[in-house]
Parts: structure tokens; sequence; C-alpha cells
């Protein structure tokens, strides 16, 4: 079936008075390009710098100054695009998008229009029960972000800062192939995974370098697409997700209602979890948009194009093929760990030459517990894949067990110190020594004969044994030599 | 295509100038004077033409992603009618 | 003032070279000037007087030429339309919005005049943003053309929008001035002042630091007393600048070299439709003497086709004003010039703006704002360009077979101030002959050639190829050995 056709699953419908309705999602993203100067002008990127000193006199729109492209955001689109296996477009314009607004000094926002850079795409979403979507994507264009302005520092002024003006953005268009709040999640979180990957855009929605304006309709399931209302600069995964479903919910009950939808912009309050119309009354906008003579049209050799394509890194999808092709991964397990191209690398240090089904139980498993606990990225974690993978070759050669692992990994957490640093400091190498073993068990035979006695026809209480022992010796016993020794002295039938 | 009043009010708004109700009349017929003279361009078939898109034949050169400018808060800001701080201040914006 | 008159008797090209042969200075040259200005207040032309830094600068340039150095035209006084912006001293484009406007940066064209020596006397009127033909629509004022008609002191205009040069080149009040020329704001002045004015080829000169006006159009040129000395000061004005996408990366070759070639063997087109309706008898006579000049110096003449002629005006009259639209809606009260208040932030830029702008760019912004907005694009805007490319494909097929074009500059002479200021259509008319080339971006000059019956200078225009301007200088030069245009005003401002 065409992307476009589908049909939610009926677990996301919605029930409304009158009966089912379905939800239909379309994102803008803008994605901050990773870059040191701006798209137009010298002045930096760089996050978080004192008002109006990221300005140059292009950005301050003084008179008589003109753009001249940076060479890397257009490389960088393009590497977008062949990653999300769209197509380039050899030859592009810049447009002029006219409107007034404090914040925009030029009176116009040069973006890209009828031309864009970068056209059709798709991206494969991941859902849970390893259900996967293809949503299409639409276009990908370069264009600049404005300036900020600040409303909370005079009761009656507005203060302008330009230090983002003019930095350069992708605006990347989906098709309305989303389905529920669920699906616009997952694809914002792909292609933010895919664009990280690239090395394109940094990703990080609290700072603004990602942002996600939702388009939203409700229908009738396989109905009638409906108006949509446009949500703007939701800047949080879980906010999207809030926004949809209060949006959903408020068209479904105006249509219930016998009334209809008007097309605007609305905005995503974090506070109530509400959306509300933004702009009142004023005047429909009329962009006026046309092709900014300052700037000679974006022609492109597809020798560069294919250079980009070289430089192309492994991307999330290819790397799961990857992951569970070389190492036996489950697609949970692969698509947990490309989530991330840092776990994924991480994981594949570790699994070198190792086992891979136990290394990614420990990525996965207590590593990423122990990070998501104390709030900490992968790139600070205080245990290396090195250290890790140490760790993992004394549960192999049975230098501890791994019960006793998890204790000395908290440990090594902890303290950033190597394993078998704390293995051999705190004596918790493992009880390989058979008389020590031996000891150990007549000792609880000889404190315990009536269970001695009740093992013989209960075979489920030889469990009960090995945890005395363990128990004794501070679980430091090879729990597999303890169950050979138990079986010699006494007599446990098997159980079927 | 002719303009009316109303049409130079809406052009006035989108252009951000404030036009008084008396000047209107005075400004359609103006408007309508360079309009209805640039309309003999409708005598030409264009169909099969393409724009001019540049009065230049040559590919536009790039820059590199060098940071070059930076920390002329002053010079971005001395002549703002009004600014505090190093912002621009402008009467407040309401979304 | 004997000494005065003789200094500033002398052309760019013949100061320039006594002040390398060091028989003058800058100083005296300046000083001398500076006194021409002053006692031209009454013209207008100057919108700024920098004479504190004139003298300065021409300090500067004496040291150098004392030690035998300087660049090519080292101490040489220059006047600057006030459309550059220069650093440090107030550059406004002659308009209310930007009051007091001081930028913090000089554009590439002036900043290139003074890196090769050249000494800056202040700044000239011109029609606010360049939006004009007579430089009537200038917030400080009509400049006044310092010609008048035999026996009639009608005060007439000189031309626009680079009024406030072409009348201080043509009163002796600068050596040389810097002009912009987006539809025939270079060509046209010169013409109704008895200059010489060039506008180079779309590209050949860096429009970074000029304040904009229809970006794809507009170019910056001299305005001189004399062929060779356009050619000079072109040189110095031209160049590839990396700050401008659209200017191109080309060797500038050197004019003056070129203007000794003659025109022996080129062919001279002369386009049909350059034959408007209701053209004065006189200028048609000058064109027809003008053929015969060159014929005589053995260039060949060709009658040639310029099909979609009567297009380029109004195609002009959509594009430029859409342009306009754009590049001005950056003067919005928030970081530089005028701010009227308002009850918000859209009364604010509402009044600024109304304020701001004069009539005649009010009503371009608004034509502009029209035929951009939704619905009307491809009717206008869309259209207008691919009117464009047939008028770009006319010369080019024209090019095939002539080397250069000779046509009028202007279909009349200079008229009275304010005799067409109400009507705008009609002063619209007045760049019928030099917007083609702005559409086409090509070069074209306007040579002095002969004076109308009412004594006042007329001009003729030379179109040449895409950057070559050489021909155009040299052709130029054989018209002006022709012409012999010695006539000048006399200096009724001095009394
Ligand atoms: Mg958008
Ligand atoms: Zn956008």
């Amino acid at each position: 079936m065409e992307i476009g056709k589908r049909v939610a699953r009926e677990e996301d419908w919605i029930q409304g008075a009158t009966g089912d309705w379905e939800i239909v999602l379309g994102l803008e993203v803008h994605a901050q390009v990773t870059s040191k100067a701006k798209l137009f002008s010298g002045a930096s990127t760089e996050f978080g710098a004192e008002q109006n000193t990221h300005v140059s006199l292009v950005d301050a729109a003084l008179p008589g100054m003109l753009p001249v492209i940076n060479r890397v955001c257009v490389e960088q689109a393009v590497k977008t695009g062949l990653g999300l296996k769209a197509k380039i477009n050899l030859r592009s314009v810049f447009d002029r998008k006219n409107y007034f607004y404090p914040d925009l000094p030029q009176g116009y926002q040069i973006s890209q229009f009828k031309h864009p850079i970068v056209g059709e795409g798709e991206i494969e979403i991941d859902l849970p029960e390893e259900r996967t979507e293809k949503i299409g994507i639409e276009r990908l264009h370069l264009e600049q972000d404005a300036g900020k302005s600040v409303h909370d520092m005079h009761p009656s002024m507005s203060h302008v800062d330009l230090n983002r003006s003019g930095v350069a953005l992708m605006e990347i268009v989906s098709r309305p192939d989303m389905r529920s709040a669920e699906e616009a999640q997952a694809y914002v979180r792909k292609l933010r995974t895919i664009l990280r990957y690239l090395g394109t855009c940094d990703g990080n929605m609290e700072q603004g370098s990602l942002r996600a304006d939702v388009n939203v309709s409700v229908r009738k399931p396989g109905g009638e697409l409906g108006t949509r209302c446009e949500i703007k600069n939701v800047n949080s995964i879980r906010f999207i997700g809030q926004a949809i479903e209060h949006e959903a919910r408020r068209q479904i009950e105006i249509l219930e209602e016998g009334g209809k939808i008007d097309q605007e912009t609305r905005l995503f309050d974090p506070k109530t979890g509400e959306t509300r119309s933004m702009r009142s009354k004023e005047e429909a906008h009329d962009y006026r948009y046309f092709p900014d003579p300052d700037l000679l049209p974006l022609e492109l050799q597809q020798e560069d194009v294919d250079r980009i394509a070289a430089s192309l890194p492994e991307l999330p999808d290819e790397k799961k093929e990857r992951l569970m092709a070389d190492y036996g991964l489950s697609a949970y397990d692969a698509t947990v760990l490309v989530s991330d191209g840092a776990r994924a690398d991480f994981f594949e240090e570790v699994a070198k030459g190792r086992d891979p089904k136990l290394a990614v139980n420990w990525v996965n498993g207590d590593l990423f517990a122990a990070l998501n606990r104390e709030g900490h990225s992968l790139e600070a974690s205080p245990v290396s894949a090195k250290q890790l993978g140490e760790l993992l070759d004394l549960i192999s050669d049975n230098t501890i067990s791994g019960r006793i692992a998890k204790d000395v990994f908290d440990s090594m957490y902890k303290t950033g110190r190597n394993a078998i640093e704390i293995v051999e400091k705190e004596g918790l190498r493992q009880v390989t020594d058979t008389g020590a073993i031996e000891a150990a068990i007549d000792e609880v035979i000889a404190a315990n004969p009536d269970k001695v006695e009740q093992v013989k026809t209960k075979p489920k209480l030889a469990g009960w044994f090995v945890g005395q022992v363990m128990k004794a010796t501070s679980g430091k016993a090879n729990p597999q030599l303890v169950n050979e020794i138990l079986a010699k002295k006494i007599d446990i039938p098997s159980e079927d | 295509m002719s303009v009316d009043q109303n049409t130079v009010r809406h052009i006035a708004r989108l252009a951000r100038i404030a036009v008084r109700d008396d000047e209107l009349e005075h400004l359609a017929s103006e408007l309508n004077s360079i309009l209805d003279w640039v309309e003999q361009l409708g005598e030409l078939d264009t169909s099969d033409v393409e724009p001019m898109t540049s009065a230049v034949e040559t590919t536009m050169k790039m820059r590199e992603d060098d940071v070059t400018v930076g920390n002329m808060q002053d010079e971005v800001t001395r002549n703002a009618p009004a600014s505090e701080d190093g912002f621009f201040v402008v009467p407040k914006v309401v979304e | 003032m004997a000494k005065n008159d003789e200094l500033i008797g002398l052309s760019l090209a013949e100061a320039r070279d006594k002040l390398k042969a060091k028989e003058i200075t800058s100083a005296e040259l300046t000083d001398a000037y500076i006194a021409e200005m002053e006692a031209g207040r009454d013209l207008n032309a100057y919108v700024l007087e920098t004479a504190e830094q004139a003298r300065e600068m021409a300090k500067a340039s004496d040291a150098k030429l004392a030690k035998g150095e300087g660049g090519a035209i080292e101490g040489v006084p220059l006047g600057i339309k006030d459309l550059f912006c220069t650093k440090d001293v107030r550059s406004t484009a002659c308009s209310h919005i930007l009051d007091g406007y001081t930028p913090a940066y000089e554009s590439t064209v002036t900043s290139q005049l003074w890196r090769d020596g050249a000494v800056m006397l202040g700044k000239l009127n011109n029609d606010e943003f360049a939006m004009g033909s007579s430089n009537e629509t200038s917030f400080y004022g009509p400049v006044t053309n310092p010609w008048r008609r035999n026996g009639d002191d009608t005060k007439l205009v000189p031309g626009g929008s680079s009024g406030g040069s072409s009348a201080a080149v043509a009163a002796k009040l600068c050596l040389g001035a810097t002009a912009t020329d987006t539809g025939g704001s270079i060509r046209q002045p010169a013409a109704f002042t008895g200059t010489v004015g060039i506008k180079p080829t779309y590209g050949r000169c860096s429009r970074w630091g000029i304040v904009a006006f229809a970006s794809s159009l507009d170019q910056a040129g001299p305005i001189t007393r004399d062929v060779r000395d356009a050619a000079i000061m072109l040189k110095s004005m031209a160049g590839h600048d990396p700050q401008d996408t659209t200017s191109v990366d080309r060797p500038v070759p050197d004019y003056e070299a070129a203007l000794g070639q003659g025109v022996k063997g080129l062919t001279v087109g002369i386009p049909k439709e350059y034959r408007v309706d209701g053209m004065p008898e006189e200028i048609d006579a000058l064109w027809s003497q003008g053929i015969e000049w060159l014929k005589a110096a053995g260039a060949n003449i060709k009658e040639v086709s310029l099909p979609h002629t009567k297009y380029a005006l109004p195609a002009y009259y959509i594009v430029a004003p859409a342009e306009a639209s754009s590049n001005l809606a950056r003067y919005d009260g928030v970081r530089y010039g005028l701010r009227v208040d308002g009850k918000d932030i859209t009364e604010m830029y509402e009044n600024t703006r109304a304020e701001g702008f004069g009539d005649e760019v009010r009503r371009r912004v608004l034509i502009g704002t029209y035929v951009l907005s939704a619905g009307y694009y491809d009717a206008y805007y869309l259209k207008a360009q691919k009117v464009r490319s047939l008028i770009a494909h006319d010369f080019r097929q024209a090019f095939s077979e002539v080397d250069v074009l000779l046509t009028p500059t202007a279909p009349s002479a200079a008229f009275g101030i304010g005799e067409k200021s109400d009507d705008p259509l009609s002063m619209y008319l007045n760049d019928v002959f030099t917007v083609t080339v702005n559409l086409a971006g090509l070069p074209g000059i306007s040579v002095p050639a002969g004076l109308s019956k009412e004594g006042l200078p007329l001009g003729l225009q030379l179109i040449g190829r895409g950057f070559d301007e050489e021909t155009l200088f040299r052709t130029a030069h054989k018209l002006e050995e022709a012409a012999q245009f010695t006539a000048a005003p006399e200096a009724w401002w001095r009394s």
C-alpha cells in the first residue's frame, strides 16, 4: 500500500461520542545545521553567548549588507538529504519570505520555497513490538533562523537579541504519514538519531537545535482528510505527544458538535498541556516569496554530491541489520543499541572477542540502568567500554560469578577503578578450591540432617543447599562446582 | 486588475506603512495608473520563456565555514533608537 | 581665485599627473574644491561636507606623493553619493528614515577609492533611496542643475537619482563623483549636465555597503568631466568582492589604455526601436550626428532590431519596486534611523515607515508589495522576469552582429524643477533609453554630444557587451573627440 494511504491500527483510534476517529499527522522539523559560522555570515553559531555578540553587520541587516553562503551548511544539507535517502537537487534557489517581526532584522527570511536543495525521501520509524513504518519526506530546505525577543524584562517593552539571527536551519518536511502521537514521537526520535549519526545537527531540543511544527488533523478511519492545524515550535518529544493528544481531542469535540476546524497556527502551552490559537484576527499571512536577488541560484556538481555520499557514515538502519547479522542480536536489542550511535559503538567495543549476548545484556541492562539512575550521558560514563569488557572477561574465565560481577560493577561505577583491582582488593575471587567448597557443604549437611532427608523426595530443595553454601562463602563459591560436589555428597534424584 | 481603496489599505498594512483614509483615493488612482500602464506586458506571449534569474552569468561562490566576525555589540547597536544592555528595545510584542 | 580657477580647471587625469609630478599638492587642490563646495551650496549638491576629513586625507596623500609613493588617484578630491555607506560619516540615502545613520563600515567601492589615494569632499545628494529621475525626492530637497536655458533662470533638475553627483561634477565642486544606476541614474543625470557617466556591467563593481534599491539592477559607476576621467575612476571602483556573491571574479582591465584604440573596424549598431514617438527633433538630429561621427572615424554602421524595447520600462517598474519593497523592509525603526512611536509594535512600524519614507518611495513600496502579493506574483513579477529574458535575448542577438550600440541617453534635455513631479508616469519615461541596459545587466555610457536649442546639454549613449567596457571607452572617446563638447555652465551660483 502507498505510505500515505495507511489507516491507523484500531488500537490507535480515538473513541469519540459519535464513533471512532483517526489522527493524521505531518511534521515540519527545524534542525539547526552543525556549523561554526552562520548560513550567510561569518558570525559564530555558538549557543548561550551574551546578547548581540554573535552578530555580524549582515545579521543585523545594516544598510548595504549582503549575504554570502557557507559551503559547509550546504554540504550538511546534502549529507542529510542523502541520509534520508532523498533526491538531491543540483540546482536550488533561495527565496525571500517577507514579513515584519522585530527578531527578523531584514524584514524577510532567506529560505527556499519553490526549489529546495533536497526533494523526496523516506524514514523508517521503530515502534514497540518490533513494528516499523515508513514515513515519507517531502523536502528539506535551507533557511535562516530568526533572533530572539525577550518579553519579560520590561512591562511594556520587548528586548531583541540577534545572536541566533542567520543561523542555518534545515527545515525537514514529512508527508502526513503518521497516525498516532507515538508514531510522531518515534519519527522525531529516529530523525534525531539520523541527524546525530550524520553529524549534521546536534539534536539538542532544550537548546532549540531541533524543534517541531506539528500538523494535526482528524478524520473518520480511512476517510477524507480533515482540515489541519499547525502547532508551532514544540520543543520536546514529551510535549509533541501531549500537544497531539490535546489537539486531536479538541478537533474531535468541535467536529462532533457539528462545528468546523479553522486552519490556523496554534501554540502548545506546556503549563496547561493545551494548545491555543496563536495569531488572533491578523490578516492572513502573505509572505510575498520571490527569489533573493542578492544570491545566485545554488548549483552543485554531481561529483560533490558523490563525494559527500562516499563519506556518509553507517546509518542506524544499516547498523541494526549488521548487529543482528554479525552478533546474532535480537531486533529489539539491536534497535535499542542503534538508537544512539555512541551506544552501538560502545557495545561493539565491549563485544569484541566476547560473548555478544553477555555484552548486550550488560550494556543495555546494567550500564544504562546506572547511567539513567545517575543522570549520566554515555560519554560521561565512569566505566569505559574497555573496563566493562574486562569485567565480562572475569565472568567468562570464572574469576567471579555473575552475581558478584554486579557488585563489582557498582563499585567500578562509583570509583572508576578497574574490575580486577576491586576483585583482588575486596577478595571477591570466586572460590574454585574444591576442598574449601567440600568443607562448606559438609558443614551445611551436618547442620541440617532433616533437609538431607527431605531432598531425597523433593529435588527442588537442592537449590536451598546451594544457597546456604553461597551464603557461607559470601557468594564467592563457584556455583557450578557447588552443584557438582553437592550431587556427589547427597543423592538427589533427577527432576523428571 | 483594478486596485480599490480596500486593497490599498491591505497592501499598506502588508508593507507596514500607515496610510490615512483621506489618502486612499489618491493612492488608489496613482497605483492604478501605474498598473494599467504595466498591463501592456500582457501583449507578449511568454509561455515558453524562462524568467531571468540573475543579471550575471556566473555560479555562486561559497564562503568557508570560519567565524570571522563577532563581539561587535557596540557597532551593531550603536545606531539603535532604543537599546539597553546590548539589546534592541521595541514596544512589547504579543504572540 | 585665479589660482583656484586654474586648479579646478584641471581634469582628473591632469590633476593626477600634476600631483604625481609634484607640480601641485593635494592640499591646495583640496582647499580649492572645499572653497568651490562652499561657494556652490545654493546648488544643494552636497548633503554633507567633510572638509576637515578632506584636508586630513589630502595631507596624508601629499606625504605619500612627496616620497614618490601613492595610489593611482592619490590626492584626487571626489564627492560620494549618499547611497554609499562611509565609515563614521553620516550615510542616509537621502531618506528621513535613515536619520543620522552613521555606519561603522565603508562600502567596498569607496574603500577602493581611498585605497588608491582619493580624498573625500563630502556626501552628495540623490533621490531618496535612488528612486527618481530628477533628484526631487531627496529628503534634503532638490538639487539645482548648474545649467540654465539660454536667457532664462528657471531652476532645472540635474537628472536623477545621482543628481548631486552630476551637478557637483558639472559645477566643478569635485573632480569626479561616485554614482549608482538602477534604471539610468548615472547616465541620465550625466546627459542632463554635460558630464560623462558610465554604468558598468552588472557584477563589475561590488554592491557591498551601497544602500540597496533593486538588487538585481543596481550598479555603481562614476560621473566625471570626460571619458578619460571615467576610465580612471572606474578602474579603481571595479573589481571582485567576496562579500558580494553577484560581483564577478575577473580581472579589471586598464580602461585608460583602451582610449586611444579608435573605432576602425568596429560595427556600431543603431537600434531602430529607440526612435520613439514624440522624441524631440533635436535629439533625433544629435543621434544622426553621432552616427556620422563614428562613421567618419572608421566604424561600420548597421541598423539592428531590439524588438522588446518598448516593454522594458513597464517590466522595470515591476521588478525594481518589487525588489525595493523587500530591500526596504529593514527600515523598521528597530535597529537604526528614525523611530516614530505607536501603541504597539505594528503601529510603531507603520508610523515610522509612513513618516520616514517620502511619496515616491512609498508609491514604489506599495506597488512592489502589490505585485508580489498572493495571486499576483505570476501575472506581474514572473511575467516581468520573463520579459527581461526576452530583452536580454534581443541584446545577445544584436551583439552577434555588432560590437556596440549607439542611442540617445534621454528623451529630452533637463526640465524645470517641479515640472514633472506630479506625474509619476511621465517622470518614469525619462528612463526609456537607459533602463533596458539595467534589465540585461549590460554596460552603458553617456557622453555629452551637443546642446539643445535652449542651450542645454544632450547626451548620447553607448551600450556594450557584458564586461566589454573597453569597447565602450574607446568608442566614447571617439565620440567625445568628434563632438568637441566644450560648453560649460556659467558659474551663476558663485555670485
Ligand atoms: Mg514551515
Ligand atoms: Zn522554516
